[in-house]
């Protein structure tokens, strides 16, 4: 509709050459991988617009798929891979539902091109948990109930998560700043605070009684 | 499902807790249906129920497994693009699909015949006939696209050429309600309420875009101010409200020419079924809903819509099913929370007592009524003169909906601070003169609550601090209502095995039905929650109610109760001979069936069910109607502590705690994550959300999650919350929802009370953004939205 005022922006213009977009949470490594990846990946060719064969590494499987290159991560991992767990909300980089890892960075699924995932690992929530068993994020955002419809949730773990992994001792403000993108209309943060911290203090038990038995060892 | 609204004749008395324990529990005689389970003993001597239970479904989840309406994906399924108008007002001259058509993977198109979910002229003459509906508001319904993916379907949908005729139009409040304003409507219009709530009245006068009055009268209101010995009055504004879900609304149609079956993001599948039986002229027994999960609907979500509708004829035409989500931008133009501008006046004597409470009210709900404010200055306190005039005023926007405890955080945030200011001028604590006028027993313990757990008592005066930083402390109460829906059944089947499986049409919106329905289940079986099976949300079974006003856990809990004691009575009387002996010998102890003659003789429920003689036995119930009329409210007491920036404007609030009753607390676990919600969607809509239209252009301009500001993670301050027990010796569970009273309706006023108390000066529109704060304290003119 050629008359229409409002916003309506072409993903594929918008996305074009911008590689990996990282997720509005905090990150350092964004810039880097966005420049590695668009140098790996068919740096002089261009693509589409018709589909074209593609394998994903998905939670350590490699998935074959074909897929247009306008794709973004979060529908081809939705709609063509059936991966579900991953939530589109805004589809525009302002509310980190679809958060996914990429190279275990968190990076926002909707401002991502698949192809530019290719060669890279991707984690989803479903590759969190194994089976049944829950990640221990999974499992404290059970504890706590940091949850209630559920909708952010995908995208709260795997923030929660990777927080973890890059700081095992956070505080409260680390915690808030780690989710800073991630938007909960059911208002489950303080629970999620609370999943997170408690984590961080299980994790830091065991280690501390791993060095106890270690001395009590030696 | 057959349905018998008359209570049964036979009848028994039983004696009831009753009360609330901080105020010492009582006993309660009421005539109960003959078959009722015994009455309940208060939590502390039950097992599962009033014990913090796990979300049912936490870990699906938490792990990603729930299958969202989003998420659904059927084979040959196809995907819809929902095409709008781009004008705020104006005809349809036509709409061209034919380069649309043509576009490869397209397989239907489908244009409009009708709008739902907005007010319609009581006269239709009044409008020339056409083929298209009138555009009334830019983001309105045309059309849908359903082609083999969602690009697809986005490319077909901008390829549909639209031309309009266009009319003037008018989307700010005050505007509309000028002389010579464009009509939204030429003439008189009405819009229907939801199964939620919302809608305005009926047939009363419209001039012009001004739907109303809708007048309440109590007493002699000017004899009342008469009598006064202080008045207080004051004029508050506050904005439009987005209800902002995470999930979209959407639907997944599959039709068959057998069975149309439906998937649905809604918070009632009745209301669902129902709609699209009575638009497609099907019988309800051909259509059948499912929402086994869905993602936040906050009162927008009922009903077919008319996404729902434009996704069955997509599949019908296209012969397959067919998925639409209504994307970001449509979904905060598809709802919202109305707009108001409200002036109070309240007489009072000077120990407090009310004399008069008067009070007019303007709304917008766009191209929908439902405006109204009166709530809590009618409901809270006794008075005995009131004079309420509530007026709904057009504006070419989206339509209001039943959001959060409709109407009712508007109205508090007016009537709880004028209350405050009659405190201030009375020179009375504000928790006193709240003591003294408040006849709740519930919010009695609650304010209770507060002056024992807060910082209340060291109160200071107000704008006591002298630096650019001001701190202050503040509190409002809320009041909702217990509705009672009698569509709520459900099957409670007991096997051989010793599993036991709950079946009911009853969805779960994020409120943790599921978990509350397990706790009933296992309380009545001795078994843990964790091993009921629950299955809801599928109109294949017993009928729920629709989740709006709170309803849903007063409604369904008795009726998932009664059939599980039947379904026991049931087990009992078939396997009593095989244990020689009767089923009244039976008795359920510490999760264990014992003799009642020989306690020594115990049986776990597997032992038990391995002697049935069929493999399965089931019972059904329907809620029984409430045990007395007495009409029953609700509330809350919430306490702010905060900051005033007054340099920058910034409103940092820094502790809430918040004292709610909901009748008998079945799942404290799932309470407290309602009301930790409510008390953060409450200062979200105090500080920060906000639609802004764009007058000349007639569209909203921030209708995305960047530019409508919601509350995050850095902004969620400390809070403590405290649940009130309140037995009311209604129902055989005495259950009650918290969705409405939970923070959302006292935040904005507790904030705004708090704000006076920190600054001296009374906030009077919300947001409180850092420009609206400024030109409050005095600092900068007044902004407008
Ligand atoms: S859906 Fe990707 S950031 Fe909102
Ligand atoms: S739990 Fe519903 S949006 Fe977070």
């Amino acid at each position: 509709m050629a008359d229409t005022p409002k916003t309506t922006f072409s993903r594929r213009g918008f996305l074009k050459g911008a590689g990996v977009t990282a997720a509005t949470t905090v990150i350092e490594s964004a810039n880097a991988l966005a420049r590695e990846t668009k140098e790996a990946l068919h740096a002089d060719r261009t693509l589409g617009p018709d589909a074209l064969p593609v394998k994903l590494h998905i939670n350590g499987h490699e998935h074959s798929v074909t897929i247009e290159p306008r794709y973004t991560l979060a529908e081809t991992l939705r709609d063509n891979l059936g991966l579900t767990g991953t939530k589109v909300v805004c589809d525009r980089g302002s509310c980190s539902a679809c958060t996914v890892w990429i190279d275990n960075t968190p990076a926002l699924a909707c401002m991502t091109l698949a192809i530019d995932t290719v060669g890279r690992q991707i984690t989803t929530i479903e590759g969190l948990s194994h089976g049944d068993t829950m990640h221990q994020v999974q499992a404290a955002f059970v504890k706590h109930d940091a949850m209630q419809c559920g909708f952010c949730t995908p995208g709260m773990v795997m923030s929660c998560a990777a927080l973890l992994e890059r700081n095992p001792n956070p505080n409260l403000d680390d915690v808030k700043h780690a989710i800073s993108g991630n938007l909960c209309r059911c208002g489950t943060y303080p629970k999620v605070f609370a999943a997170t911290l408690d984590v961080a203090q299980q994790r830091n038990q065991a280690t501390t009684l791993v060095a106890i038995a270690t001395e009590r060892v030696a | 499902m057959s349905f018998d609204p008359k209570p049964t004749t036979a009848a028994r008395t039983d004696t009831f807790v009753f009360g609330i324990p901080q105020n010492g529990l009582q006993k309660k005689e009421r005539t109960v249906p003959i078959d009722e389970p015994p009455p309940l003993p208060a939590n502390a001597e039950l097992t599962y129920i009033g014990k913090p239970t796990l979300r049912y479904d936490g870990p699906a989840k938490a792990m990603g497994k729930g299958k969202y309406t989003a998420d659904i994906n059927l084979p040959g399924m196809l995907y819809a693009r929902l095409i709008d108008a781009s004008i705020p007002h104006g005809r349809i001259i036509s709409v061209d699909t034919a380069a649309a058509e043509k576009l490869p993977g397209v397989r239907a198109i489908y244009v409009i015949e009708h709008v739902y979910g907005v007010a319609e002229l009581r006269d239709p003459k009044l409008e020339a006939p056409s083929r298209y509906p009138v555009v009334r508001y830019a983001g309105q319904p045309i059309a849908g696209v359903a082609a083999v993916s969602q690009q697809v379907a986005d490319d077909a949908a901008k390829l549909v050429k639209i031309q309009y005729d266009t009319m003037p139009f008018v989307v700010d409040r005050s505007a509309a309600r000028a002389d010579n304003a464009p009509v939204v409507f030429p003439g008189p219009a009405d819009a229907a309420a939801s199964a939620g709530g919302g809608g305005g009245p009926k047939d009363v006068p419209q001039t012009g875009n001004v739907h109303g009055p809708e007048r309440k009268t109590v007493g002699d209101v000017q004899k009342g101010f008469a009598e006064a010995d202080v008045i207080v009055e004051g004029e508050y504004f506050t904005q439009v409200q987005t209800h902002s879900a995470l999930e979209t609304h959407g639907f997944v149609v599959d039709w068959k020419p057998d069975e149309v079956t439906v998937y649905a993001s809604t918070q009632g599948t009745s209301s669902v079924r129902d709609e699209f039986a009575e638009v497609f002229k099907l019988p309800k027994s051909k259509v059948r809903v499912i929402t086994e999960y869905m993602g936040g609907g906050f009162g927008a979500k009922f009903g077919a819509g008319n996404e729902g509708v434009v996704a069955a004829n997509l599949s019908r035409k296209a012969n397959a099913p067919v998925k639409l989500m209504l994307d970001r931008r449509q979904e905060h133009i598809v709802s919202n929370r109305p707009d108001s501008h409200q002036k109070l006046k309240i007489g009072a004597k000077h120990d407090g007592t009310l004399t008069a409470i008067q009070l007019t009210s303007y709304g917008t709900a766009g191209v929908g009524t439902g405006a109204g404010t009166a709530g809590p200055a009618t409901n809270m306190y006794k008075c005995p003169n009131l004079l309420t005039e509530e007026y709904d005023v057009f504006i070419n926007a989206g339509p209001g909906a039943a959001f959060r405890a409709p109407g009712h955080p508007q109205g508090c945030f007016a009537f709880e601070q004028t209350i405050d200011d009659l405190a201030v001028k009375l020179n009375m604590d504000p928790l006193a003169l709240r003591e003294k006028i408040d006849a709740s027993p519930a919010r009695k313990a609650e304010r209770q609550v507060i002056l024992e757990r807060t910082n209340w008592r060291n109160r200071r005066p107000a704008g006591s601090d002298t630096g650019p930083i001001k701190r202050g402390m503040g509190i409002a109460q809320s009041v909702w209502y217990r509705f009672v829906s009698m569509n709520s059944s459900c099957e409670v089947r007991v096997s051989r095995d010793g599993s036991v499986e709950l079946m009911s049409a009853v969805q779960d919106l994020g409120t943790g039905t599921k978990t509350l329905l397990a706790i009933i289940v296992a309380e009545e079986f001795g078994i843990p929650p964790a091993d009921v099976v629950i299955r809801i949300g599928d109109t294949r079974f017993p009928i729920g109610p629709d989740s709006g006003g709170s309803v849903t856990a007063g409604s369904i809990t008795p009726a998932v109760r009664n059939a599980s004691y039947q379904a026991k009575q049931k087990l009992f009387a078939a396997v009593a001979p095989h244990f020689s002996t009767t089923a009244d010998n039976f008795t359920l102890q510490n999760g264990r069936i014992v003799f009642k003659n020989d306690p020594s003789r115990s049986y776990t429920l597997k032992q038990i069910t391995a002697k049935l003689p069929t493999a399965e036995i089931s019972a059904q119930a329907t809620r029984v109607p409430e045990y007395s009329k007495e009409r029953l409210t609700y509330g809350g007491v919430d306490y702010v502590e905060l900051a005033v920036d007054t340099e920058t404007g910034r409103v940092h609030i820094e502790k809430v705690f918040g004292a709610h009753d909901c009748g008998r607390p079945i799942n404290p676990t799932g309470v407290i994550s309602q009301i930790n919600g409510g008390i953060l969607q409450g200062i979200s809509y105090a500080l920060f959300e906000q639609r802004i239209m764009d007058r000349n252009a007639g569209y909203m301009l921030n209708a995305n999650l960047e530019n409508y500001k919601i509350l995050g993670a850095r902004e969620v301050p400390q809070i403590d919350i405290v649940l009130v027990e309140n037995y009311i010796a209604q129902s055989s569970t005495d259950a009650a929802g918290i969705g409405e009273s939970a923070g959302i309706i006292t935040l904005a006023a507790a904030i705004g009370n708090a704000f006076y108390n920190a600054t001296g000066v009374r906030m009077r529109k919300i947001p409180m953004t850092p420009a609206n704060v400024l030109s409050a304290l005095g600092k900068i003119q007044e902004v407008q939205a």
